[in-house]
């Protein structure tokens, strides 16, 4: 790896990094490091290794991050297996994993830019589920890039539920690449919670017919923090599916940003897309944009986006209220049946009834305190 | 009704104006209403009526600009809307919000644990909500779904009759709950409506429409006739029959 000095960081100009906090981003504070990673589950599927490419799972170029990214696992594997280098979770053919696999990385330190690294590699008609959780200590001002690579053989189930409980100090700029071939399915689920800045880009691109993938994300903002999700639906042959719900929502200063492209190509034909993001700005400070896209090849699809966002309604806070409601318990209702749809989405691996438990638990905190955030991610 | 029956409601020469706009709706409406009292008010299309039962439940998209509104011997004007609401004024609405992934029966338990501050359980209270269904006539299937999403007009107003009737108010204001209704469905509500008096005889009721037909049913002790934003008769069953006939048009350069 090249200094980190001497790398050239994208900027808040490109298109793929409008509206991101990039330009307040200084690598050459961070020093390469690792986080502490755990993995739980059927051991028999897991190793520390790397074998899939980027290429086996995006067709989109990779950027700045993925390019590091992958030279800094290309380099750990040839220097041999570590603690806090990859994790590979591989399927045999017709296998069916009972319990989800469950990796914790947690970091502590500040200063520290990490490359945690997942792949899931499904051969034929197997089922896996792995859950990728994402801590930090109070305080640690430090960079995760991760990257997950989940590539679904034909007729193979993959569910994956990365959740992100970082503290609001510590910074994330992630990536999800998934590839489904024919007939199976993908289900790809974020949930956001923590964090300083927090991105994800997250691609799943179907290459074979009938594949089918399903994206979902929960996401939740207050004090400084910012949440920035990248999408993209390829489907790049026939009869294939995908369906994404995104839902956020952001109070204080906090930020959201959503940008999605459904890309159709021409060998798509008979395919059907479906691309929702909705947001709540619960107060006045804080700030959200949406910004769907479409790009279709081929004629004969079946493709719907929906964005909005915007305060509780009014009328609906009225109307509670009239009833005896309190304003605080007015406004938890609606946010929690708000995210209601998502949650029930979730796979249940996702655990929704912890999810909605700390949803609440930031409704409160948010309602009584100031938060204790912390700017920027120069450390 | 007798006239002894203590006040529970005096509105004021009240005039209030939307947020939004400049000119006042209500131009000093004044009302009395004793307990056990149902008064009809009617009025042409944009008269103020909702506006009316909107500014008596406080709502943000109204703005009261001067009179007084006294409930039970205090003046309520600082009163908040959920403040209002605890003390037992209720209001059906006129267009009843949706509200996504919140259930009736998960609302109906806030809202009586605010109303009443006893919590029921679940059992307690789905078993109570499906009572008064059946009695106005709805699948019992409705506790579980949405509050109003995707119910349609005349479901949305049993809604409201049966959260009146779990809640237990001291005053309802209902706006218009019979637009919309069919007869059948408008006998039911009717029935409903008797049917929560006779169990709160002390329940005093300001009943919002356009049409004599609710009327026949619920038999209101005072008509009134609003027409920008006030009362411009008062008067008996007789009242709404001169409106079934020949409307508003004789109302309008009537001012007492
Ligand atoms: N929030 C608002 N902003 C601006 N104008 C309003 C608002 N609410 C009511 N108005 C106006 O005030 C007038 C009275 O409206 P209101 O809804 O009270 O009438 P209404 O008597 O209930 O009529 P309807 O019989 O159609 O229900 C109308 O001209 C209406 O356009
Ligand atoms: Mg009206």
């Amino acid at each position: 790896m090249p200094a980190l000095a001497s790398i050239v960081l994208p900027t808040a100009e490109e298109e793929l990094w409008r509206y991101s906090r990039i330009d307040a981003l200084e690598l050459a504070a961070y020093s390469l490091g690792s986080l502490t990673t755990t993995v739980s589950g059927d051991e028999s599927v897991v190793s520390r290794e790397s074998r899939l490419a980027l290429t086996d799972v995006s067709s989109e170029p990779g950027d700045a991050f993925e390019t590091l990214h992958e030279e800094e696992v290309g380099r750990q594997s040839t220097g041999g297996a570590r603690d806090g280098g990859a994790v590979r979770v591989a399927t045999s053919r017709g296998q069916v994993v009972a319990t989800p696999i469950v990796i914790m990385h947690a970091a502590r330190e500040s200063g520290v830019l990490s490359f945690p690294s997942l792949e899931v590699d499904a051969a034929e008609n197997s089922e896996v589920t792995v859950v990728e959780r994402f801590t930090s200590s109070v305080g640690c001002r430090s960079l995760l890039v991760p990257m997950v690579k989940i590539r679904a053989a034909q007729s193979a189930r993959v569910t994956y539920v990365a959740i992100n409980e970082l503290s609001r100090d510590t910074w994330l700029i992630g990536y999800q690449r998934a590839s489904g071939e024919r007939d199976s399915s993908i289900s790809s689920s974020t949930i956001a919670l923590g964090g300083d800045y927090s991105r994800v880009r997250a691609g799943v691109r179907l290459v074979g017919q009938g594949a089918s993938a399903k994206q979902i994300a929960l996401y939740f903002a207050d004090g400084q923090q910012m949440h920035d999700f990248r999408t993209l639906q390829d489907h790049a042959a026939p009869r294939t599916r995908s369906d994404l719900l995104f839902k956020g929502a952001v109070r204080d200063t906090a930020k959201s940003v959503y940008t999605g492209l459904i890309k159709i190509r021409d060998n798509a034909e008979k395919s059907e897309a479906f691309q929702t993001n909705r947001n709540l700005t619960l107060s006045s400070g804080a700030w959200a944009e949406s910004v769907p896209n479409l790009e279709i090849e081929t004629n004969d699809v079946k493709c719907s986006h929906a964005s909005t966002v915007g305060p509780i309604d009014d009328e609906q806070r009225f109307y509670l209220e009239s009833r005896g409601i309190r304003p605080e318990v007015a406004e938890r209702l609606v946010v929690f049946g708000f995210f209601a749809d998502v949650i029930d989405r979730l796979p249940a691996a996702a655990q929704p009834d912890v999810l909605r438990r700390k949803v609440g638990e930031k409704l409160t905190a948010a309602a009584t305190a100031g938060t204790g955030a912390t700017t920027g991610a120069r450390s | 009704m007798s006239t002894t029956a203590p006040e529970l409601l005096r509105v004021h020469e009240l005039h209030a104006k939307a947020v939004e706009g400049d000119n006042d709706i209500l131009r000093g409406f004044s009302l009395t209403v004793r307990e056990g009292e149902v008064h009809a008010i009617m009025g042409p299309n944009g008269s103020g009526k909702s506006t009316l039962a909107n500014t008596l439940l406080a709502s943000p998209a109204y703005e009261v600009t001067s009179g007084t509104v006294v409930y039970k011997g205090d003046d309520i004007s600082d009163v908040s809307t959920t403040e209002r609401a605890k003390r037992g004024i209720f209001l059906g609405f006129q267009y009843p919000q949706e509200i996504s992934g919140v259930s009736v029966l998960q609302f109906l338990r806030q809202a009586l644990s605010a109303r009443k501050g006893i919590d029921l359980s679940i059992l307690e209270l789905r078993l109570a909500a499906m009572d008064w269904m059946k009695r106005l006539g709805m699948d019992s299937k409705f506790v579980d779904r949405h509050l109003n999403q995707g119910f349609s007009g005349g479901e949305k107003k049993r809604n409201e009759i049966m959260q009146m009737a779990m809640l237990e108010p001291d005053l309802a204001i209902l706006d218009e709950t019979d637009s919309g209704l069919d007869i059948d469905a408008l006998r039911i509500v009717a029935k409903g409506i008797r049917e929560v008096r006779a169990a709160r005889p002390q329940l005093s009721i300001v009943l919002i429409t356009h049409y004599q037909r609710l009327l026949d049913e619920v038999k209101p002790d005072f008509v009134h006739v609003l027409v920008d934003g006030r009362i411009v008769a008062t008067g008996g069953m007789e009242l709404a029959e001169r409106l079934e006939k020949s409307g508003y048009d004789s109302f309008r350069s009537e001012r007492v």
